[in-house]
């Protein structure tokens, strides 16, 4: 059989689905976990994410040919760092409000085991454009699934959504939730959910096949 | 049985590694301190903004602030610039003293809160509080922040001075939630005992150095025409 050829289509949507980097590949849990306690912080945290991505996975592939293997960890780091400065200072000339709401997690992105994943893995084997479709489609996935564990976070743990208050004035919130260990209940929950969709799928795509055959 | 021989890869001249990651340094330094430059205005400009807004937040009554500071021999003196704990005289619009705004810092839970407090000469009691910097816990100790009963304490938290002036008559101290009773108590809040605590021992250790200067020397300093307007 053929092997039908990967087009730039298909470099940025495999990480919103197929390889998702938070609940495919599981990638990058501390700040999926750490800055998901609220809707509004786990936009922020994956837009700044993606930034990084984007500009390390951009750097990376035009420098692929002038970095030596031996030399590629940390000039990787180093390109990383650089990035995430930028985008703290970016951020703090934008909003001295936002930057409090997002604290220690702006410099984390450094260790983001993501970003450094996919300078390694893809933008340091292909050319700019393939790297930049790919950091932008999984920069979205993780947006994505930060954003959807937000989400559940919120709405349980604070009984708001974006800050806008969704219950009557009895309602408990589920202190929990907003803590680092509903940040694991959640990922559980979405993960089971995730999975149990890709298997419904595969079970789909193989009955199909058999019909074909 | 013999498995696959490894992959052998050439090595790298040193000069080669030498050009990649000191020309990667350099790049990664120039472009860090083009965006430092080019926002630190703007930085500045917010971080002025921010502390202008939570100054006329605690003290509503201040037409016109001058910062201050405490020289060698603990006298209270003028200062230009912002330091690291800033704190401020304010007056009203036809140059009386309305209060003080004074910056304190301590450990709270997970790292130190940076909060801003206003003193009134008046009813020698603090009337303002704000947290400026807190990485407290989301949902426990972040309640400092927005706890009504907590943050009721400071209508009039006793900052009265000992008969000598030279500290608080009674320390502030935070106590269990709902076990309030003497003006000088601060209510905590149950789920955040470490951080409410730890605003009581940022208070008091601020108040007992402050107070007792500003006090002596507040009404000796009168306003400049140069001081912030908030």
């Amino acid at each position: 059989m053929a092997i039908k050829p990967v087009t730039p289509t298909d470099e940025f949507v495999k990480g919103l689905w197929r390889d998702n980097p938070v609940f495919v590949q599981v990638l990058g849990m501390c700040p999926a976990l750490a800055v998901s306690n609220t809707a509004i912080n786990a936009l922020a945290m994956g837009l700044a994410t993606t930034f990084v991505l984007v500009m390390a996975g951009l750097s990376v592939s035009l420098l692929r040919h002038f970095i030596p293997r031996e030399a590629r960890i940390v000039s990787y780091i180093c390109i990383i760092a650089t990035f995430v400065t930028c985008v703290d200072y970016a951020i703090m000339a934008i909003s001295i409000e936002l930057h409090r709401a997002l604290g220690a997690f702006i410099a984390l992105i450094v260790v983001n085991c993501l970003i450094l994943g996919r300078s390694e893995a893809f933008a340091s084997k292909h050319h700019p454009g393939r790297a930049i479709l790919d950091a932008l489609g999984m920069g979205a996935g993780f947006t994505g699934a930060l954003f959807f564990i937000g989400i559940v976070r919120e709405i349980l743990g604070s009984g708001t959504l974006f800050g806008v208050g969704l219950f009557p004035d009895g309602f408990q919130a589920w202190t929990i939730m907003v803590l680092p260990s509903g940040g694991f209940l959640a990922m559980a929950v979405w993960l089971l959910l995730v999975n149990w969709l890709k298997k419904r799928e595969a079970e789909a795509a193989g009955r199909a096949e058999e019909v074909a055959s | 049985m013999n498995g696959p021989a490894p992959v052998q890869f050439e090595r790298t001249p040193a000069w080669k590694m030498y050009r990649s990651i000191v020309g990667i340094g350099a790049l990664c330094a120039l472009l860090i301190v083009t965006v430092f430059v080019a926002t630190a205005d703007r930085i500045a400009a917010n971080q002025a903004r921010f502390l202008a807004r939570a100054v006329a937040e605690v003290l509503p009554a201040a037409h016109t602030t001058v910062s201050v500071g405490m020289d060698a021999a603990g006298r209270l003196v003028p200062t230009s610039g912002v330091p690291a704990l800033p704190v401020f005289l304010g007056y009203d619009a036809s140059g009386a003293l309305t209060g003080a705004v004074i910056t304190a810092q301590g450990m709270g839970y997970q790292d130190n809160i940076r909060v801003l407090y206003s003193y009134s000469f008046e009813i020698d009691a603090i009337v303002g509080f704000k947290v400026l910097d807190s990485k407290e816990t989301p949902g426990l100790g972040d309640k400092i922040e927005i706890e009504p009963h907590f943050l009721a304490n400071f209508e009039a938290l006793d900052a009265s001075l000992n008969a000598d002036g030279t500290a608080l008559a009674n320390p502030i101290v935070t106590v269990k939630e709902g076990a309030k009773t003497e003006p000088w108590q601060l209510d905590g809040i149950t789920g955040a005992t470490i951080t409410s605590v730890a605003i009581g021992d940022i208070l008091n250790a601020s108040a007992n150095l402050w107070i007792p200067v500003l006090e002596r020397d507040a009404l000796s300093l009168t306003p400049v025409s140069d001081g912030e307007d908030s």
